[in-house]
């Protein structure tokens, strides 16, 4: 004896939001009725296992139906075979394409390949997440990526307009695509203790400040790829370093200006020259794509670690950035202040965010 | 004569990829009516095609109009092999037909493929210019209005009840034709879909027809039905009530707000009252003929009826003798067919209708008048004491051929209800005053076989071509015909048996397994008001009404229509509880809806009935001859079980009774299900008592008593929950709303003046008496146990299977439709009655269980119409639909003083009614001319100016009002549509109504102002109404009928994943035929077939689905309705809170 075929079917899609959370977590059917059970569901209504495996089924099946709407949420809202409230339909996406932050973590700056992929079991393994939550989430960023990666206009306002996502979450994907398309390194052992969200917002410096889209706004990929031109400029900066002058220059400038303002006006007047070679270096290397990916480790490795060592406190760093910045924009034989600008301003709250533990 | 079809192609979206290499579609469409096919040109490589085509016309006779429906192919193009079909739309274009329906199909279509399900949407335009067809012999019937409603439609008022009508039609069926063999399960099922549209076209058709020539203009309770008789064919068949319906006016009555309909209608009948003038001619005197059918039918009856007892005919026979175990008087007792033991005890021959008015009996079952059960001889006695068979036969189905029999009928002095062939109605609902009395219910089921088709002149030539049916001899419907017709006479006996001249909420069904084939009708025999029949002014009946009879009697409906001293059956009577003046019976079970007028106490209950009984396998005969004889005994045993339910919920009166049995090859399934309440015009039931037959253990005594504890403990606890507390109340309640001075006219009971008297004795008697259950075996002691194991509702929830629940009166306007289906295998072999009896409970008591938990967001809420369908596709399957919706309704209001808010209800509805009070029945078959169907245009031509301003006056209030609401989506479409057409019916009005201009102003529908949200809501309810909101247009008919098959289940997500993905595709088919049409709403929905057939083992499964419902567009009911604002405006917003489920 046994129940054959069971379903309900609703004029207006019936969805519980808890339930649709233990299908886009990858459960099964009887792991999320088990999880409902000991959620007390059971006990308000008096229903046995039976009922709440048929509703947990039921509502899987419908959200698997869903699934194939939601690759492209822009037909959510034109299809006829569910009946969903607008407030709802924004539900189901946005949930959708919510990410794990230990997951995107792990894949950020990959690329988004089959290769990649494979790997998603070991992922999964570590993180804890499930392979089936792993791949949806690694194929929401592969959809997403492959869909804007050829249009023309701004990054965050396509995802937003072709997924339907909020702000936030566009800018978290916008993040994500810029990552993956710019392939930098963020796996590294030394760059473990920052997290998805420190990236997305250099990502979004990155983005507003040194893509081809920061001078023009109608090109394609201008949010995706870094302005070239802009690129090749940095390598002029060099003479910050290279010219003895200027640097004993800007660092005096520096020292007069901060001098009692920072318990670590020593060590800071100690390293003044090797931070700032650290920091022009960086911008003269990021014509070579190899050095590009290696952006966040190098500014890790030549300056938020020396400075940590030294024990600046996050406002050490500040006051240090901001008048190093503004100092070298007063100094008489240096002329590429334009450039200088869009550099240090990016770098500058690029380290500020990540100066943490 | 002809009408002029116009489609034109716009756009597609979503298509499937049909072309691997490029990702894309070269998708073209294939337009097709009748013999005339159009195309499009191919839009190459899109997913997304504007074809944007010019208008195809079809210039075709308006016959075809009716039948065929527009058919769209969509393909893809192939330069190097056959075109591949993406998959079609039938778009039926019946609505367009009648000019106060809708004027233009606008809209996305879901593309489908009877294999693959939907496969991206289609927008397609339809219009029909359609020249007046004056033709007397005319074969078409376009204008009458069909409608699935089973009450008075919002917003139309009945001129006149014409009476029943009905129709089959019969065809191969294609999916037994030879050429199945050949060709793929795609085209096998496109044959099936195509035929059934035009078979249920042409049926329609035909109906139509009829309603013409008795001189209606609408069908109300349209129900039709298929039969899939497998090799022996596919009959369509329909049932309705004829009427001549008439738009309501504009101008507000009493407690309505004004009826802001934006459309035609208000010009078409700017006075109520104007067109009611027509063709009421001479009608006879109703009164004394009626007395005087009361008197042949006593006679008759001569040998009482018993209550619950039913017709088995079978095999085309004449009634099957007596087997069924019941036995009266004179007739023999067939041993054999003893069911129990209790029976042959039983000092009362009538074994079942015995009522607890003699509680001395230990085998106590009262039985309202629920059944009439007749004996051969006895009925066949009615039989010709009624109307001479002129039906049987003869082909005589409709009411209308003027044969030598009628006119001999006609010629004796008979009330107009008895010179109608058949005195139905299929409607559930009435207006107040309506029904003066209700007998209980009647039914009737035959057992048929369908291989045998004894009619003579068919033989072996059934070889007639698919499509060709319209031209081969009309033998076979008439094969059916006279079964129906053998089943209608017995019905009607019955409805005389219990001293009534009609039947109302009439429904037929049938259920068949291989070759047999059981066919059911039941309704609820009543007694009309002659006030309704008589010849005169509508005018001065309201006015009668108004003066004379203020209020109407709250209880009359359920004082007895039969004769006291000449009972039909043994009934308990008492006098009634409300007036005190005359007798009523201590349950009442009836088919219809409770009537408005109705004082119940506290709220009312589902209250299901289920039983499971094996039967042997067998073939032909045999296998009929153990259905035949299985039948009253589940009857019996249903009717046990669902007295006993009402008993133990403290309730005293059945709603909406339907009782299915389904037949498969091993067993036969019952279901019946009912909405309990308690009358406050019956007397208070009494409890339920155990009495155990042998006394002789002390543990059978323990036992016992501690049973006989479980069910008072039941009994209270149900009397809280539905608020049903009757000894304390009754007293304030009785005597309070009904003046006691008011005179009754009982014209159609000679005796019933002797009995006025008001007797105290009489009162208490009724009240103390318990309902004795007898154990003596394990049988019994079952159903007690199957009595105690309905497991209680959870908190907030209430269920009926009616219209409205009693005792809720304040919906919110949140609602879900839904469907839910299940099967269950029975794998095991060896299953005894009572394990398969506890087995289908458990099915059902769980599916229950798991709709209320679905539903529980929606708490406090209500389940209604749940419509539970039970079949048996297979073996060891049983399979359970059910469609219901849930609404909520405002708890705070629900638990204030009930009476208060009853009463205002009542009187609410009943002035709600006011206009639907003139319905008049029409007094003689045949009228002289069809002139109500006309007057509308010629008013509307008068008074073109006067609407002219009332029409503008009115969009203007429209828009306001929908400001006000501007949170639903809905509505701000439909106040903007509503401007538009606003606007446009100035000019309309004008040009004097030709369908056209409003056409050409609806296309503007297709340029929506968003193009990035198309999808309108639609909502969909089996209720003929949704809270808080009011109808103001009837768009036509959806009646549809989708097969979708698969071959390959597994990866469809098996056989659920295969069932859920095709309900959904349906409604979203209906609703988007729904918002073509330029509703918002489908009411009265149901699904009246869902046929599952599956081989997992091929990895193939079939569905087929028959939905039908009615197109409306409504609007909100404004708030300055509300009487307090507060409490109103914060439901409001709970409305918004709960918008999720509802939007």
């Amino acid at each position: 004896m046994s129940v054959e075929l069971d379903v309900f079917v609703g004029n207006t899609t019936i969805m519980d939001e808890e339930v649709y959370q233990f299908w886009l977590d990858g459960y099964t059917v009887n792991d999320a009725v088990k999880v409902r059970m000991e959620g007390g569901v059971l006990e308000e209504y008096e229903a046995s296992t039976d009922v709440l495996l048929s509703d947990t089924m039921d509502q899987f099946r419908t959200f698997q139906m869903c699934e194939r709407l939601l690759h492209t949420p822009a037909k959510l809202a034109n299809q006829l075979l569910f009946q969903i409230p607008p407030h709802r339909q924004t539900m189901l996406i946005e949930r959708y394409y919510a990410f794990d932050n230990a997951f995107v973590r792990e894949v950020l700056g990959k690329k988004l390949s089959k290769g990649t992929k494979k790997d998603l079991d070991d992922i999964s393994a570590k993180t804890g997440i499930t392979l089936k939550s792993c791949r949806r989430q690694f194929d929401n960023f592969k959809r997403v990526f492959k869909v804007v990666e050829e249009l023309k206009g701004p990054l965050v306002e396509n995802i937003q307009q072709h997924f339907l996502l909020s702000d936030k979450l566009a800018r978290d994907y916008a993040a994500i695509v810029f990552f993956a398309n710019n392939r930098f390194e963020t796996g590294k052992r030394k760059l473990q203790f920052l997290s998805f969200q420190d990236f997305a917002f250099c990502a979004g410096q990155l983005i507003s400040n040194w893509t081809v889209g920061a001078v023009d706004n109608m090109v394609e990929d201008m949010d995706v790829d870094l302005d070239k031109e802009f690129l090749q400029d940095l390598k002029d900066l060099k003479i910050l370093i290279n010219d003895k002058d200027l640097l004993d220059q800007h660092k005096s400038l520096v020292c007069t200006a901060l001098r009692g303002k920072t318990k670590v006006f020593n060590e800071m007047e100690a390293n003044f020259k090797t931070l700032s070679r650290a920091l022009v270096n960086i911008a003269a290397k990021l014509t070579n794509t190899k050095d590009v990916r290696d952006l966040f480790i190098d500014l890790v490795e030549k300056f938020i670690e020396p400075c940590r060592s030294d024990r600046w406190t996050s406002a050490d760093v500040r006051l240090f950035l901001t008048y190093y910045t503004n100092s070298a924009r007063t100094l008489d034989t240096f002329r590429h202040q334009v450039t200088w600008d869009r550099y240090m301003d990016v770098i500058k709250s690029c380290i500020l965010k990540m100066y943490h533990d | 004569m002809p009408g002029k079809l116009k489609a034109k192609i716009v756009a597609g979206r979503h298509l499937p990829v049909m072309d691997r290499a490029s990702d894309l579609t070269d998708a073209f469409v294939e337009v097709k009516f009748g013999n005339t096919t159009f195309k499009t040109d191919v839009c190459p490589k899109s997913l997304n095609p504007q074809w944007n085509s010019e208008w195809f016309k079809f210039e075709v006779d308006d016959e075809d109009l009716q039948d065929e429906p527009l058919q769209i192919t969509v393909l893809d193009h192939d330069t190097y092999s056959a075109n591949d079909a993406i998959g079609k739309v039938y778009i039926d274009i019946d609505p367009l037909l009648s000019c106060e329906a809708a004027t233009v199909i606008s809209g996305w279509f879901p593309i489908y493929d009877t294999i693959h399900g939907i496969r991206g949407e289609i927008n397609v335009l339809v219009k029909v210019d359609l020249f007046n067809d004056l033709n007397r012999f005319r074969q078409s019937s376009c204008g009458v209005k069909f409608f699935c409603t089973t009450s008075i439609p919002k917003c139309y008022r009945v001129v006149m009840v014409h009476g029943f009508v009905e129709e089959l039609v019969v065809n191969e069926d294609p999916e037994y034709q030879w050429i199945d063999r050949i060709r793929t399960p795609r085209a096998s099922n496109e044959a099936r879909q195509r035929l059934i549209s035009l078979m249920s076209g042409e049926l329609q058709r035909k109906i139509g027809l009829k309603v013409l020539e008795m001189g209606g203009n609408a069908v109300l309770g349209y129900l039709q039905c298929f039969d899939l008789e497998g090799e022996s064919g596919l009959v369509v068949r329909a049932i309705g009530t004829a009427c001549t319906l008439d738009k309501l006016s504009s101008l507000p009555t009493a407690v309505l707000p004004a009826c802001n309909s934006p459309s035609r209608e208000m010009k078409e009948s700017p006075l109520a009252q104007a067109p009611s003038h027509g063709c009421r001619s001479s009608h006879n005197s109703p009164v004394h003929s009626a007395a005087a059918a009361s008197a042949r039918l006593s006679q008759g009856f001569s040998v009482s009826v018993p209550t619950l007892i039913f017709t088995g005919m079978r095999l085309h026979r004449h009634r099957s003798l007596g087997e069924t175990g019941r036995e009266h008087t004179a007739q023999t007792v067939l041993p054999g067919r003893q069911c129990r033991p209790p029976f042959s005890e039983d000092p009362n021959p009538n074994i079942h209708s015995s009522g607890p008015s003699t509680p001395l009996k230990n085998q106590t079952y009262s039985f309202s008048p629920s059944k009439s059960y007749s004996r051969q001889s006895s009925s066949s006695d009615t039989d010709l004491s009624l109307t001479p068979k002129t039906g049987m036969g003869s082909g005589g189905s409709a009411g209308k051929d003027g044969g030598p029999l009628k006119t001999l009928l006609r010629q004796q002095t008979q009330s107009a209800l008895e010179q109608r062939e058949f005195p139905f109605f299929t409607l559930t609902c009435f207006p107040p005053g309506f029904l003066i009395h209700v007998g209980g219910v009647v039914s009737a089921r035959s057992v048929k076989l369908l291989d045998r088709i004894h009619n003579p002149a068919l033989g072996n030539t059934r070889s007639y071509k698919l499509l060709d049916w319209n031209s081969f001899t009309a033998d076979e419907p008439e094969t059916r015909d006279a079964w129906w017709e053998e089943i209608r006479q017995e019905i009607k006996s019955h409805a005389k048996a219990l001293g009534c001249h009609a039947v109302v909420g009439y429904s037929e069904s049938t259920s068949i397994c291989e070759e047999v084939c059981i066919l059911s009708a039941s309704g609820t025999a009543a007694i009309l008001n002659p006030k309704f029949m008589q010849e005169g002014c509508l005018d001065s009946y309201s006015e009668h009404s108004r003066l004379e009879d203020p209020a109407p009697p709250s209880c009359g409906f359920c004082h007895i229509p039969y004769d006291e001293l000449n009972m039909p059956f043994p009934a308990h009577l008492t006098y009634c509880y409300n007036c005190r003046r005359q007798k009523v019976p201590d349950v009442l079970f009836t088919t219809i809806d409770l009537p408005v007028e109705a004082t119940v106490m506290g709220k009312g209950s589902l209250i299901q009935a289920r039983l499971c009984r094996l039967k042997k396998k067998a073939q032909g005969e045999v296998n009929a001859t153990a259905i035949s004889n299985l039948l009253p005994f589940m009857e019996y045993e249903l009717h046990t079980q669902l007295m006993n339910k009402l008993k133990l919920r403290s309730m005293n009166a059945l709603f909406g009774l339907r009782v299915q049995i389904s037949v498969g090859e091993n067993m036969l399934v019952g279901l019946a299900s009912a909405t309990g309440v308690y009358l406050m015009a019956l007397p208070a039931p009494g409890g339920i008592q155990i009495a155990g037959k042998t006394p002789s253990d002390i543990t059978y005594e323990q036992h016992i008593s501690n049973m006989q504890k479980k069910i008072n403990d039941t009994i209270s606890k149900n009397k809280d929950l539905y608020e049903v507390h009757p000894q304390e109340i009754i007293e304030e309640v009785i005597g309070s709303p009904i003046p006691e001075s008011r005179q009754r006219s009982r014209l159609f009971r000679s005796h019933s003046e002797s009995s006025d008297e008001v007797s105290e004795l009489d009162l208490s008697h009724g009240k103390k008496d318990a309902f004795v259950l007898e154990i003596d075996d394990t049988d019994a002691v079952e159903d007690i146990h199957s009595l105690l194991t309905d497991a209680p509702m959870p908190s907030g929830f209430y269920s009926c299977n009616t219209e409205i629940m009693p005792g809720i009166y304040n919906w919110t306007s949140s609602l879900q439709m839904f469907t839910s289906v299940r099967v269950f295998r029975l794998n095991n072999v060896n299953l005894t009655n009572q394990g398969l009896n506890k087995i289908f409970n458990d099915l059902c008591e769980n599916l229950l269980k798991s709709l209320y938990f679905k539903l529980r967001s929606m708490v406090p809420c209500c389940l209604c119409h749940l419509n539970f369908a039970v079949a048996v596709p297979e073996e060891e399957l049983i399979q359970v639909a059910v469609t219901a919706v849930a609404m909520t309704f405002d708890k705070e209001q629900a638990q204030e003083n009930f009476k208060a808010n009853m009463e205002k209800a009542i009187m609410k509805v009943i002035s709600e009614n006011e206009e639907q009070l003139q319905f008049p029945l029409e007094l003689c078959t045949e009228t002289p001319a069809p002139q109500p169907f006309s007057p509308s245009k010629g008013t509307g031509h008068q008074d073109g100016g006067g609407i002219h301003t009332s029409a503008r006056a009115t969009s203007v209030d429209y828009s306001s009002f929908a400001d006000r609401c501007s949170t639903w989506i809905e509505l701000i479409k439909l106040k903007a549509q509503a401007i538009r057409r606003g606007s446009i019916k100035t000019t309309a009005s004008q040009e004097k109504g030709s369908p056209l201009p409003e056409g050409r102003s609806r296309s503007l529908r297709c340029m929506r102002p968003f193009p990035s949200s198309t999808v309108s809501v639609v909502k969909m309810t089996p209720l003929s109404f949704l809270p808080g909101t009011r109808i103001i247009k009837y768009l036509g008919i959806i009646n549809m009928f989708f097969i979708r098959e698969t071959t390959s289940l597994r990866e469809e997500g098996g056989v659920s994943g295969f069932l859920h993905c095709f309900i959904a595709e349906v409604f979203a088919m209906v609703r988007a035929h729904v918002a073509a049409l330029g509703g918002n709403a489908v009411v009265s929905y149901s699904m009246k077939e869902c046929v599952f057939m599956e081989n997992p083992n091929k990895n193939q499964a079939q569905c087929l689905i028959n939905v039908s419902g009615d197109a409306v567009i409504f609007v909100r009911e404004s708030e300055a309705e509300a009487t307090a604002a507060a409490p109103q405006t914060s439901s409001m917003q709970n409305l918004s809170g709960a918008a999720e489920a509802n939007a």
